[in-house]
């Protein structure tokens, strides 16, 4: 027997509100460039900014009579170059319109923060046991592994900054103490300068 | 903001797919977008060839030794048409909260 088709059929289900489409949309592309592993939450511009207080930096520390005031006029960066940083990657997951923490932006958080929770500490502990001379080169060594640790999550480029700069920890080391400021004006000054320029013109910002 | 302000060209989930992923990119091959978009090697290219055509992406053909390599980039016009398509959709979601 022939099917039968109903003069009343039931109203088919409402469209999807625009908005809701619109956030679909959003979500899409959120997630396409999330899967595409490219889009970095590095600021580039950021980073040319952290290069720069950095080689102010140098140039004041290495006018310091002592180690412990050349390593206090570094503290006083290292406090000032994160917030300068924290604002130009807010600025740019705006413009992007990619949440700042979600997918990669949070597992490049949760990967870069312990290596700097313990050079943190460490500094602390090397301090109280006078041994400030080590200071530089632990914290190149650790903020050289939090960036290679998040860039696991990001660009190849950012990875590969973070080993310079464990790279420049090395030396730091194994070389004189009065190395020290220059050695951290080439990393965290010219290291940040030079990567964060082809980050911002290729990764977008 | 009108709905026919709306682009079209990059309305359609592939081709939004495609530009979204090379605004993150430097460029990506055919093979990289293939598999991001987890699409057919005909589809891709009839939908890269619609962006290709509006200029919103270049194609480069080249050879890796022996085999060839097509590579993506996206144009500074795609670009400004995902950041107006952007714009154009968080508009929406304003719209709809103040109504």
């Amino acid at each position: 027997m022939a099917s039968v088709t109903p003069l009343h059929r039931t109203p088919p289900a409402e469209p999807p509100a625009l908005h809701a489409r619109a956030m679909d949309n959003l979500r899409f592309i959120r997630d396409t460039m999330e899967a595409a592993g490219a889009f970095t939450a590095v600021s580039g511009w950021g980073m040319v900014a952290v290069g720069v207080i950095a080689a102010i930096a140098a140039t004041i520390a290495s006018a310091q009579h002592s180690v412990l005031a050349s390593i206090y006029t570094w503290m006083v960066a290292a406090v000032l170059a994160p917030c300068v940083m924290l604002w130009a990657i807010v600025r740019k997951a705006r413009r992007a319109h990619v949440p700042l923490l979600s997918g990669p932006g949070r597992k490049f958080v949760l990967s870069f923060s312990p290596p700097m929770f313990v050079g943190a500490l460490l500094t602390v502990i090397l301090y109280r046991a006078g041994l400030v001379e080590a200071i530089p080169g632990t914290w190149l060594l650790l903020y050289g592994t939090a960036v290679v640790a998040g860039g696991a999550f990001s660009v190849k480029i950012v990875p590969v900054m973070g080993f310079c700069f464990m790279l420049a920890g090395t030396l730091a080391i194994f070389t004189p103490a009065t190395w020290n400021d220059w050695i951290m004006a080439a990393a965290f000054g010219g290291l940040h300068i030079a990567f964060g320029v082809p980050i911002a013109l290729r990764h977008g910002g | 903001m009108r709905a026919d302000a709306l682009d079209r060209l990059i309305h359609e989930r592939l081709r939004l797919g495609i530009v979204s992923a090379l605004a993150v990119n430097d460029s990506l091959s055919f093979s990289d977008l293939k598999k991001l978009m987890k699409t057919t090697d005909g589809n891709l290219s009839v939908h890269a060839r619609k962006l290709e055509e509006a200029e919103y992406i270049t194609c480069t053909k080249s050879f890796e030794g022996r085999m060839p390599k097509t590579e993506y980039r996206l144009t500074t016009a795609g670009r400004r048409a995902l950041e107006r398509y952007l714009d154009h959709m968080e508009a929406l979601i304003r719209a709809t909260r103040e109504r």
